[in-house]
C-alpha cells in the first residue's frame, strides 16, 4: 500500500534529493597523480623475451592516450598531471617530492591543449634529467610524499563548485605498501595523516581512485594501505583489482567520440486526453555525429573571420533590414505573406503532443521514418503527477503491445509521430537502453514514394521456389553476425578526421591509419562452409553457367557499347560545332558572353569539360581552358 | 521543365454515392492545381465528371452513347480557371458509378485527341464510389472492354490512378466485387494502381499531389560476397516534401515598376575579428577545426588528399536477428533496394534471400558507398518487402543506422526506483490500461490515420491559403478544414463514444501545477495558446462543435451585449467568445428579450425583416449548441403573447418562411416531432379558435 501518496510527509530534504536526481555535473576537473618512484622504472615483466616496458612508460602512454581522447571528446574539461617521490619539486605550496607538470602558459589545471599532449609524449626522454625519480619515504626521513601529493592535488581542485563539476584524483602507482620503509609510531602517524588528508578531500566533494599497477610475479596488495585511504570495505576490495585493471585498459583503447553532456532539448505538454496533459522533457540520444563545427579562417593571417550578412533589393541595390515579407509565385503572380502568417499556417495544434490513439506495433513499418527518433522521458517540474500518469501509460502499452499515435505540433514542422515505449534494459551494470517512449517521426503520403512500381509489367514478378527460399536460408545461417551491435562500428570518416586533425595539430608526418570497421570480414566469408552456401545458392537463383553467360554479355556489351557509342557520336557533333568558332579570338574580344549557353557548352562537351553551373561558370570554365 | 511536364485528366464520380466526400474531393483536387500553379506551370489538366444528370462529351456528339459525363473543364495548361471549375463542382443526381468505363474512355480519347503519338507523360485520375453495376459493353464482355482500354492506355502510355472511397462498414456487393475486379484488371495490366480508401481524411492523402520523377540513388552490384553480386537499383522510399522556402521580398521598387523582381539578395562578407574594416574575399578563407582551444587550418586541398575517400558499391557485412537491430535506431530517410528493371536472375535472388528473411526474422546489415568520392559510408540494416501483389517485385528496405559516435549514453531513473509518489496505483494502471485498449485506432481490417493516406495538413493549408491570397491579398488565414483536424486532434466521435473511459482518467490522476514555478511562465512555454483557449479546450469536450461555431462565429473583440444596429454580429460575437459557458446562456437570454422588445416596439411590421433575422440566428444557434428546447419555450412563449395582438401576421411570415420550432430530426435532445413543428402555428390557431 501506498503510505504517502501525495508526498505530503516527505521534507524537503527528500525533495532535495529529487532535484539532485536531475542535476547532471556538466564538467569534470582531473589531477592524475603519478608514482615516480624507481620502482616504477623497473621493467615490468621479468620474461627476457618480452620487451621491456617500465610502469612508468604504460602510465604515460596510458595518460596521453586518454588526452588524445579527452581534447576531441569533452575539451572543456580540465585536466592537471602532477609526479610525485620526484628529486625536483615545483608545486605551489612548495612541498618536496611533488612536481606538477605543466607547459607553455597553460594554468596548471586547464583544458588539454596540443602543446600538453606533444610535450608529455616524449617526456620519457627527460624525465631523469629534469625532474628525477628517488624513494619519497624512507626510514628516518620525516617527509611523506603521497600526504604532499595529496595536498597539491586538492590544492589545484580549489577552484569551481564541487556542485556543478565533478572532481577527481587519479592515483597510478605500482607500491602497494608505500610506508613499508619505516616502523613503529612514526608508520602509524604517517598512515593516519594521510588517511586524515584523503578523507577531508572526500568531504569537500573530491573523489580519490586508484589505479594500481601490479607485477606478474606479486598482486598489489589493497588491504595493506590503500584500501583504506579511498574508503573500501569488504568484499569491494577484493573486486577492485580486476576493475581497476579494466578501466586502465578502457583509457587507453577509448574510441574518440565527441561525449554530449545530458540535457533535455525542449519540455513538452502531453495532452493525452481533454482534461490529462501532462509534461515530459525530451533528449537527442541518436543524432549523426558531425566533424564539429567550422571556424573559417583567414588563410594568410590564420585568424578568425566573423561573418556580415547585408540585404540587398535586386530592383533597386538598396541597403534593407531584415525584411519581414516573404512571396511566392503562384500562376505567375506575386502572393506576398508576412512572417507571422506563414507562422500562423504552420500552426495547427494548440498542443505540444496530442494523443489521438493507440496502435498494434506491426502498424508501424520499416519504411514509417524519416529522422532520428527522439527520447522522451516524463517530468514533474512544472505540473505534478506527470510521472506517474506517464509510468502508468508506459507499462500499459508495453503489455499490450501498442504504440501511440501522437500530433507533434512542433512550429517547424508539425506532424504525426509513434510514441513506442522502451523497456529498460540492463547488461552487465550499464544501462544499454533507458525506460521511457522513442518518438518516431512518420512520414506523411506526400513524403511516400512507391518505387517498387515504377517498372511494373504485366506479367507476373519472379518469385522465389521453396527451394531457392531454402538455399538462401543456408546462406543466412552462415553468413551470421554474431552479437551484432551498433556499438562496435566505427564511424571511419570521423575516425580518419579526428585522426588527421590530431596529426596536424600535434606537428605528426605520417598521417594515421585507421581501420574501417564497417567492411566485410573477408577472412569469414572465404571459409569454406560460407563459400559452399554461396555457391550453391547462385547456382539455385543463377543457374549453372551464370558467370560465362554474364562475361560473354559483359564482352559483347563492350563490343557493341550502345551508351558509348552514342556518347561519342554527342562529343562528335560539339566538336564540329565548336569548331566553327574562333574561341580564342571570341574570349580576346570579351564577346563570350554574347554567346548562347549550347554554344558554350559546345566547346565545353568538345574538351571534355563538365558542362553543369550557370552561363558565368561556364565562360569562366571556357577562359581557364584557353588559359586566359 | 519539359522533360517533366505531364498532361493529367480528372476523372470525378459526382454520383450520389459520392455526395458526401464531394467537397474532400474538391480540396484535394484543388490542392493538386494549386501545387502546379506554383511547381509545373506548364502542366495541362481536364476535368470530367460522370454522374451529371447532363451530358456533354465529343464522343457522345459524334457516336452517340456516352450519357451522364460530362467535360467540366477541357485540357489545357493550367490557370485559375481550372481551380475555379474545380470549386464549381455540381453535385450529379445519376449513380454515377456504372459510367466509369464511358469516363475511363472519354479521358482516354481526350488525350489521344490532343497529344496523338507524341510523347509525354499522360495520366488518368479517377476518384469513383464504384457500387453500383456497370453497364454491359454492346458487345463481348465487360472484361474485354476493360483489355481494349488497357491496351489502348498502353500503346499511348498512359497510366492510371484510381481511388475508390467506401464509406467505413459498407456491406460489400457482388456489384461492388466485380467493380473491384475491373479496377484491378486494370492494374493486372500494369496500366493502373488502385488504392482503397474510407474516410475522408484519407481521400486527401491518397492522390499524390506532386509528382517526383524517380531517380536513383545508386544502381550497380549489391554484392554478397566477391562472388556473389546481385543487381539492384535504389530509390528514395520516402523523402520529406518540405514547406516551400518563400523569398525574401523587398518593396523598394516603384509600384510603377512592371519588371520589379522584388528579390532580396544576400550578401556575405568576411572581415577579420582584429582588422573589422578589412574585408576578406571568400576565396582567401581556410577552413579551421577546433583541437581543445586551439584552431586547427586544414586547407581543402590538404584535406582532399587525405580524407577518406571509400569504394564506389554496396557490400553486405552479414546477417543478424532482427531483434538487434533497434527500431528507433533508424536514422533518416528510407530507401528501397530493387531489383534490377528485366533482370529475372535479380528479381529471383531478392526475393529469395527477402523471403528466407522473413521467414527466419533476420535483416541483413550493409555497408554502402552510392557515388565515387563520397565522403563517407552509409551503415544500415535491409529488411524484407515482400510485395502482396502479383506483378511487383519483391524488394528490400534500407535504413540507416547511427554509428557508435551516434549514440549518446545518456542514463535515466529507471522507473522501479522512482518514489512511491510517482508509482501508478493498481486502480491508475487499470485506467491507462483500459484508455489504450479503448482508443484503438486499428481495429480489426482497418487503420485509422495511415501514414500512407494521410496528408500534410500544414502544406494542405498553406496551398488553400496561397490561392486565397492570390485572389485577396488582405485575406487571413483561413482555420484547419475539418478532415485535417482529424489529423491533428482525437476523432471527436470516439472520443464521445468512450467518454466514460477517457472521464475515468481524468478522475483517476491528479494532476497539479507547480506552485514554486511561475504560472503565467509555464503555460506560455507548455501551450501555445493562451489561458483562455486552454479553458476552453477543457471545457469544450466536442471539439468538432467548437470547430463549426469557430467558423460560424469568427471571434471578435468588444462584445458582451447586442445592440441595436447589427443585433445578429452581436449575437454570433458572444456566442465566439466562448471562454466560458454562461456567456452561451447569456447570448442566448439577451437574444430573447432583444427579439421580443423589437416586436413589442413594431409599428406596422417595421421591424419584422430584423426580428426575422433574429430568430434564424437564435434557432440556427440553438440547434448548434444543442439548446432546442430553449428555442422552442421561447417561440411558443412569445407566440402565446404576441399572436393576438398588432404583430400576429409576423407569425405568418415565420410559417410562410417554415421557421417553426425545432424537431427532434433536428435536434437530438428536443421532445418535439416533426409533425408537431410542421403543424405548430396552425394547431395553436385552431386551439384559440
Amino acid at each position: 500500500m501506498d503510505l504517502d501518496p501525495e508526498g505530503l510527509f516527505r521534507d524537503d530534504s527528500d525533495e532535495d534529493d529529487d532535484n539532485a536526481q536531475e542535476r547532471e555535473k556538466n564538467k569534470e576537473m582531473v589531477v592524475y597523480l603519478v608514482d615516480a618512484s624507481p620502482k616504477m622504472f623497473t621493467p615490468a615483466t621479468t620474461k627476457a623475451d618480452e620487451e621491456q616496458e617500465t610502469h612508468f612508460h604504460t602510465i604515460v602512454n596510458c595518460i596521453l592516450q586518454s588526452l588524445k581522447t579527452q581534447i576531441i571528446g569533452k575539451s572543456h574539461d580540465e585536466v592537471a598531471i602532477c609526479f610525485f617521490n620526484t628529486k625536483e619539486k615545483k608545486n605551489l605550496q612548495d612541498l618536496a617530492g611533488v612536481y606538477v607538470y605543466n607547459v607553455g602558459d597553460r594554468e596548471p589545471l586547464d583544458r588539454p591543449t596540443a602543446r600538453l599532449i606533444k610535450d608529455f609524449s616524449s617526456i620519457e626522454d627527460s624525465f631523469m634529467s629534469n625532474i628525477g625519480s628517488r624513494y619519497g619515504i624512507t626510514a628516518g626521513s620525516r617527509e611523506n610524499t603521497l600526504y604532499n601529493a595529496l595536498w597539491v592535488a586538492q590544492a589545484l581542485l580549489r577552484k569551481g563548485s564541487a556542485k556543478t563539476i565533478e572532481k577527481r584524483i587519479v592515483i597510478f602507482t605500482n607500491e602497494d605498501d608505500p610506508f613499508g620503509a619505516i616502523k613503529g609510531a612514526a608508520k602509524t602517524d604517517m598512515i593516519r595523516t594521510t588517511i586524515q588528508r584523503a578523507k577531508d578531500a572526500q568531504d569537500l566533494g573530491l573523489s580519490i581512485e586508484l589505479l594500481p599497477l601490479s607485477r606478474p610475479d606479486e598482486e598489489f596488495k589493497m588491504s595493506l594501505f590503500y584500501a583504506d585511504l579511498i574508503g573500501l570495505e569488504g568484499d569491494d576490495i577484493v573486486e577492485y583489482l580486476p576493475v581497476a585493471g579494466e578501466r586502465l585498459g578502457e583509457m587507453t583503447n577509448q574510441l574518440r567520440k565527441r561525449l554530449m553532456k545530458k540535457r533535455r532539448v525542449k519540455t513538452l505538454s502531453f495532452a493525452i486526453t481533454n482534461d490529462v496533459c501532462i509534461e515530459v522533457n525530451t533528449y537527442a540520444l541518436i543524432r549523426p555525429t558531425t566533424p564539429g563545427t567550422i571556424t573559417w579562417l583567414d588563410s594568410i593571417s590564420n585568424l578568425p573571420l566573423k561573418t556580415e550578412r547585408s540585404f540587398i533589393c535586386n530592383d533597386t541595390g538598396a541597403l534593407l533590414q531584415d525584411p519581414q515579407k516573404r512571396f511566392q509565385m503562384y500562376n505567375d503572380t506575386t502572393v506576398k505573406f508576412s512572417v507571422r502568417e506563414l507562422s500562423e499556417v504552420k500552426r495547427v495544434s494548440s498542443h505540444h503532443l496530442r494523443l489521438l490513439g493507440f496502435k498494434p506495433l506491426d502498424c508501424l513499418k520499416d519504411y514509417h521514418n524519416l529522422r532520428p527518433s527522439t527520447f522522451i522521458y516524463p517530468s514533474d517540474e512544472n505540473i505534478f503527477g506527470s510521472t506517474r500518469v506517464f509510468v502508468a501509460l508506459h507499462s500499459s502499452m508495453l503489455r499490450l503491445g501498442r504504440f501511440a499515435l501522437a500530433f507533434y505540433g512542433n512550429p517547424t514542422r508539425a506532424q504525426l509521430v509513434a510514441l513506442v515505449a522502451q523497456e529498460e534494459v540492463i547488461s552487465s551494470g550499464r544501462q544499454d537502453e533507458p525506460p521511457g517512449m522513442h518518438m518516431i517521426y512518420l512520414p506523411y503520403s506526400d513524403d511516400i514514394r512507391c518505387p517498387e512500381e515504377v517498372h511494373v509489367t504485366s506479367d507476373d514478378a519472379p518469385r522465389a521456389t521453396d527451394e531457392q527460399i531454402k538455399k538462401a536460408s543456408n546462406l543466412l545461417k552462415r553468413i551470421d553476425l554474431m552479437d551484432f551491435s551498433i556499438c562496435n562500428f566505427a564511424n571511419p570518416a570521423l575516425q580518419r578526421h579526428y585522426g588527421i586533425l590530431e596529426a596536424l595539430a600535434l606537428g605528426e608526418d605520417e598521417m594515421p591509419d585507421i581501420k574501417d570497421e564497417t567492411l566485410p570480414d573477408e577472412a569469414g566469408m572465404a571459409r569454406p562452409a560460407v563459400v559452399k552456401a554461396i555457391e550453391e545458392f547462385k547456382a539455385s537463383v543463377y543457374g549453372e553457367n551464370y558467370d560465362q553467360e554474364e562475361a560473354e554479355a559483359a564482352a559483347a556489351k563492350a563490343s557493341r557499347g550502345e551508351a558509348s557509342k552514342k556518347r561519342k557520336a554527342i562529343t562528335d557533333a560539339a566538336s564540329q560545332k565548336s569548331a566553327a568558332y574562333d574561341w580564342a579570338e571570341l574570349a580576346d574580344n570579351g564577346k563570350l558572353k554574347d554567346m548562347t549557353v549550347v554554344e558554350l557548352k559546345s566547346y565545353l562537351t568538345a574538351h571534355g569539360l563538365p558542362v553543369s553551373g550557370k552561363k558565368e561558370a561556364l565562360i569562366s570554365r571556357i577562359l581557364t581552358h584557353l588559359g586566359k | 521543365m519539359a522533360r517533366n511536364k505531364e498532361a493529367l485528366i480528372l476523372l470525378l464520380d459526382v454520383g450520389p454515392s459520392m455526395h458526401g466526400v464531394l467537397q474532400e474531393v474538391k480540396n484535394i483536387c484543388s490542392t493538386l492545381v494549386h501545387k502546379k500553379l506554383v511547381y509545373n506551370r506548364s502542366d495541362e489538366v481536364g476535368i470530367v465528371l460522370f454522374g451529371t444528370k447532363e451530358t456533354s462529351n465529343e464522343l457522345a456528339k459524334e457516336l452517340g452513347g456516352y450519357k451522364h459525363v460530362t467535360v467540366a473543364h477541357d485540357i489545357k495548361v493550367i490557370d485559375e480557371e481550372t481551380a475555379h471549375a474545380l470549386q464549381n463542382l455540381q453535385c450529379g443526381t445519376v449513380p454515377g458509378d456504372f459510367k466509369v468505363l464511358d469516363a475511363v474512355v472519354v479521358g482516354l480519347d481526350m488525350l489521344i485527341r490532343k497529344f496523338g503519338d507524341t510523347k509525354g507523360r499522360r495520366r488518368l485520375c479517377l476518384i469513383t464510389g464504384a457500387q453500383h453495376p456497370l453497364r454491359d459493353p454492346p458487345e463481348g464482355t465487360k472484361e474485354d472492354q476493360v483489355d481494349t482500354i488497357a491496351d489502348q492506355m498502353k500503346k499511348h502510355d498512359i497510366k492510371m490512378e484510381c481511388i475508390v472511397f467506401r464509406e467505413r462498414g459498407i456491406h460489400y456487393s457482388t456489384v461492388m466485387e466485380e467493380n473491384d475486379r475491373l479496377l484491378y484488371q486494370f492494374r493486372d495490366r500494369s496500366v493502373a494502381k488502385v488504392v482503397q480508401v474510407d474516410s475522408p481524411t484519407s481521400i486527401l492523402g491518397a492522390l499524390r499531389t506532386r509528382n517526383v520523377l524517380p531517380v536513383t540513388v545508386f544502381r550497380g552490384d549489391l554484392e554478397v560476397s566477391s562472388n556473389l553480386k546481385i543487381k539492384v537499383w535504389v530509390y528514395k522510399k520516402t523523402s520529406e516534401e518540405k514547406f516551400p522556402t518563400l523569398k525574401k521580398y523587398s518593396d523598394e521598387a516603384p509600384p510603377s515598376d512592371k519588371s520589379a523582381t522584388h528579390e532580396v539578395k544576400i550578401d556575405y562578407e568576411y572581415k577579420s575579428v582584429v582588422e573589422p574594416d578589412k574585408v576578406v574575399p571568400p576565396d582567401q578563407r581556410i577552413k579551421g577545426y577546433l583541437y581543445g582551444p586551439q584552431v586547427v587550418p586544414i586547407s581543402s586541398a590538404e584535406w582532399e588528399a587525405v580524407k577518406f575517400k571509400p569504394e564506389k558499391g554496396v557490400k553486405l557485412l552479414g546477417f543478424t536477428d532482427r531483434s538487434s537491430v533497434l527500431r528507433h535506431h533508424f536514422m533518416k530517410d528510407v530507401c528501397s533496394f530493387i531489383p534490377e528493371p528485366g533482370n529475372t536472375r535479380a528479381a529471383l535472388a531478392i526475393s529469395s534471400i527477402a523471403r528466407a528473411m522473413q521467414q527466419m526474422n533476420k535483416v541483413a546489415i550493409v555497408r554502402c558507398v552510392w557515388k565515387q568520392g563520397q565522403g563517407n559510408v552509409s551503415f544500415g540494416v535491409l529488411t524484407p518487402n515482400i510485395s502482396p501483389v502479383n506483378n511487383v517485385v519483391d524488394s528490400f528496405y534500407f535504413n540507416v543506422l547511427p554509428f557508435a559516435e551516434d549514440i549518446r549514453e545518456f542514463n535515466f531513473w529507471s522507473f522501479g526506483s522512482l518514489p512511491s509518489s510517482s508509482q501508478p496505483t493498481e486502480e491508475q494502471q487499470e485506467a491507462t490500461d483500459n484508455l489504450v485498449k479503448m482508443l484503438d485506432l486499428a481495429p480489426a481490417g482497418r487503420e485509422v490515420l495511415k501514414p500512407d493516406f494521410t496528408p500534410n495538413p500544414v502544406l494542405e493549408r498553406f496551398y488553400s491559403y496561397l490561392s486565397l491570397k492570390a485572389k485577396q491579398p488582405d485575406a487571413n488565414v483561413p482555420p484547419l478544414d475539418g478532415c485535417l483536424r482529424r489529423i491533428t486532434e482525437p476523432d471527436p466521435k470516439i472520443i464521445d463514444h468512450r467518454a466514460p473511459f477517457i472521464q475515468n482518467l481524468g478522475k483517476s490522476f491528479e494532476l497539479k501545477d507547480n506552485p514554486k514555478k511561475k504560472k503565467a511562465r509555464t503555460q506560455d512555454r507548455l501551450a501555445y495558446t493562451d489561458a483562455d483557449d486552454q479553458a476552453k479546450s477543457v471545457q469544450e469536450p466536442s471539439v468538432e462543435k467548437d470547430e463549426i461555431l469557430a467558423v460560424l462565429y469568427p471571434q471578435t473583440e468588444n462584445v458582451g451585449e447586442i445592440g441595436d444596429l447589427n443585433p445578429v454580429k452581436d449575437f454570433e460575437a458572444m456566442l465566439a467568445k466562448r471562454s466560458s459557458s454562461t456567456w452561451v446562456q447569456k447570448a442566448m437570454e439577451e437574444m430573447q428579450k432583444y427579439t421580443t422588445a423589437l416586436l413589442q416596439n413594431s409599428r406596422e411590421g417595421d421591424n419584422y425583416q430584423k426580428a426575422l433575422e433574429c430568430i434564424v440566428a437564435l434557432r440556427k444557434a440553438c440547434i448548434i449548441e444543442q439548446e432546442p428546447n430553449e428555442f422552442n419555450q421561447f417561440l411558443t412563449k412569445i407566440y402565446e403573447r404576441l399572436k393576438n395582438g398588432d404583430v400576429a401576421d409576423f407569425f405568418q411570415l415565420l410559417s410562410l418562411k417554415n421557421i417553426s420550432l425545432i424537431s427532434k430530426e433536428e435536434a437530438p435532445d428536443s421532445d418535439v416531432t416533426e409533425e408537431m413543428a410542421r403543424t405548430f402555428y396552425l394547431k395553436q390557431e385552431a386551439a384559440s379558435q
